[in-house]
């Protein structure tokens, strides 16, 4: 048994965490970059990058010298002190996210239990969506300070872009702390080992909510809009240029990853393996363990499937990038406000019902829970893809041969009704 | 490949948006994974060039390492973006050489016409487009250049078929 960490111990191990992180997201970040432009080209049948270093893999530092040496240019009616400033506040707090996320088991030390997240805050998710939504004051810094009209353009669709999102975001988030009862990151996970069932199915409704928050919240396609290539130039980088421009650049993949590290904890039950109840544990502040023996082998075990469940929901990011295309900017809202917003907090009651109704019929919090709240999830989700689809409630830009034809049958029918002439088109009839 | 664009109708309320988007990410992973792809490795793998591409020139040469060219003056006659500047020279024996034979090779059309023309098959276009230099001035080639291009030369119809049927 290995007991809590001495104040000594803590401070040394909480600097060495937070430099191996932080080195070790900067360099998936960078990768993320090569990784984007290799599966990009995959999927157009091409091959990507691969003169520099073998397969291309020193891309991204051949890009970032680049970037470093290019000329930075100001816009000589930029706002100077802004227009330095948008890019960090886009940076740091796509980085800073990282720092509640749980990538593995606790690991066992000569001086106590260590925690595998660099701060294990009371309020875990709070601070991450706190500290997710200060994004966005970059982006709309940037596209104000650029004065550019279509950095400015840019700038206002990402902030409204992320406000409606963030509800949704947030409310699918609701039900799982209700599942939970408790914000911290480490809890979700130890609650769902203890479920053993992922959240994924027991909240299948906020998971799919989530997820398309997840690409709006990123900036990511098909919710691309505030930097909309074929409408905007690039949006709010239209001005930036050098290593401000890959200041922006490094923060999106940021908060790619982080985003999907997020869900995977969220929802695929972070560092857990499925299967194995052996790494099922949860450190308590005091360095005592709940459940398992924790060991440094099966920190890096869970290390690798929370490593692989991220890349997972990275990957669908970059499969979904190239096959959906941009929303029209009246859709994006249509769908935040009159579609996300109302189904979401439908689901919240209905979740948060189930939840309560299942405490008070004395159901253990378990498997069978899980399985309750799964049917009443799927019965939800199934509801939901069924009036998303097919433009039941939201249609599609593809629909005008639908209006055309029944334009003309109602045009027909009014003109039976009132005995009108067929009309010819020459204009000179009756 | 001819690209073919299709319009489709999608009547309201009865395509899925959710089946079509499952169907385009099954398509863009199948890609994904397909080994086969469509890029040339360039400096490493080259386009095959037709027999009767038409490039930088080349200059044939006698077996002593004289031009084969006899300064007629034919080509910088025909060439349509006079871009060849020949000064004719004789020597004791009554026999015509260039003394200076020149090309501008960014004037150039690429038209083929001083092969043509060339009543001794001296001056020919090669089977060769990487022809990229530093300065403007590298672009004219002057006689020694043209003879030691290392470059297969064009033929610029079938021999076996000469009116091209």
């Amino acid at each position: 048994m290995v007991g809590e960490l001495s104040p000594t111990a803590f401070v040394i191990l909480s600097i060495v965490k937070v430099v191996a992180v932080f080195t070790v997201v900067m360099v998936v970040v960078a990768l993320l970059t090569l990784l984007e432009r290799k599966v990009s080209a995959w999927m157009q049948d091409r091959l990507g990058p691969n003169r520099v270093g073998p397969g291309g893999i020193a891309q991204p530092a051949a890009d970032g010298l680049k970037n470093i040496l290019k000329e930075e240019t100001n816009p000589g009616e930029a706002n100077r002190v802004f227009f330095t400033l948008a890019p960090m506040l886009s940076i740091i707090p796509a980085l800073i996210t990282f720092a509640v996320i749980p990538f593995a088991a606790p690991l066992p030390t000569p001086w106590g239990l260590l925690p595998m997240l660099i701060a294990d805050v009371p309020i875990g998710v709070l601070f991450l969506l706190a500290f997710s939504s200060l994004g966005v004051y970059g982006i709309v810094i940037a596209g104000w300070a650029s004065s550019n009209k279509y950095a400015l353009l840019g700038g206002l669709r990402a902030g409204a872009q992320m406000i409606s999102y963030e509800i949704a975001l947030g409310l699918s988030l609701l039900s799982v702390f209700f599942l939970v009862g408790d914000v911290t990151l480490p809890g979700v996970v130890w609650s769902q080992q203890q479920m053993h069932l992922w959240f994924a199915l027991p909240l299948a409704l906020s998971f799919l909510f989530f997820w398309v928050s997840a690409f709006a919240e990123t900036n990511r396609l098909p919710f691309d809009l505030p930097e909309a290539e074929s409408e905007l130039i690039t949006g709010y980088h239209t001005e930036y240029s050098s290593m401000k421009f890959s200041m922006f650049f490094i923060a999106e993949y940021a908060h790619v990853l982080t985003i999907s590290a997020l869900m995977a904890t969220l929802f695929l039950g972070g560092w857990d393996i499925p299967g194995w109840q052996g790494d099922n544990m949860l450190a308590m502040a005091d360095g005592s363990v709940l459940g398992a023996e924790p060991a440094w082998w099966i920190t890096i075990l869970t290390l690798i499937a929370f490593l692989l469940k991220t890349f997972f929901f990275i990957l669908v990011f970059m499969l979904v990038r190239w096959t959906v295309p941009r929303f029209r900017y009246d859709q994006v809202m249509d769908l935040g406000w009159k579609i996300m917003l109302p189904v979401a907090l439908a689901g919240v009651i209905v979740t948060s019902g189930t939840i309560l109704a299942l405490d008070v019929a004395g159901v253990e919090y378990g498997l069978v829970f899980g399985l309750v709240l799964t049917l009443v999830n799927l019965v939800m989700l199934a509801i939901v893809l069924w009036l998303f689809d097919s433009g039941r409630v939201l249609s599609g830009s593809t629909a005008l041969h639908e209006k055309r034809v029944r334009a003309r049958a109602k045009a027909e029918f009014y003109r039976k009704q009132h005995e009108l002439p067929v009309a010819t088109g020459t204009g000179k009839q009756g | 490949m001819a690209a073919t664009v299709r319009v489709l109708k999608r009547p309201e309320g009865k395509s899925s948006y959710v089946r079509a988007t499952l169907k385009g990410m099954a398509l863009t992973f199948r890609h994904m994974v397909n080994p086969h792809k469509v890029t040339m490795q360039y400096p490493e793998e080259k386009w095959a060039l037709s027999p009767r591409w038409r490039g930088t020139h080349v200059m044939e040469q006698h077996e002593d390492g004289s031009p084969k060219c006899v300064a007629c003056g034919l080509c910088p006659t025909i060439c349509p973006a006079n871009c060849i500047r020949l000064i004719p020279g004789e020597d004791k024996n009554g026999n015509r050489y260039p003394i200076v034979y020149e090309i501008d090779e960014f004037r150039c059309i690429f038209c083929g016409m001083c092969q043509e023309v060339c009543p001794v098959e001296a001056i020919h276009v090669g089977q060769d487009y990487e022809n990229s230099e530093y300065t403007r001035e590298r672009f004219v080639y002057d006689l020694d250049r043209l003879m030691n291009q290392d470059h297969p030369s064009t033929l610029l119809w079938d021999p076996s078929d000469p009116a091209g049927e």
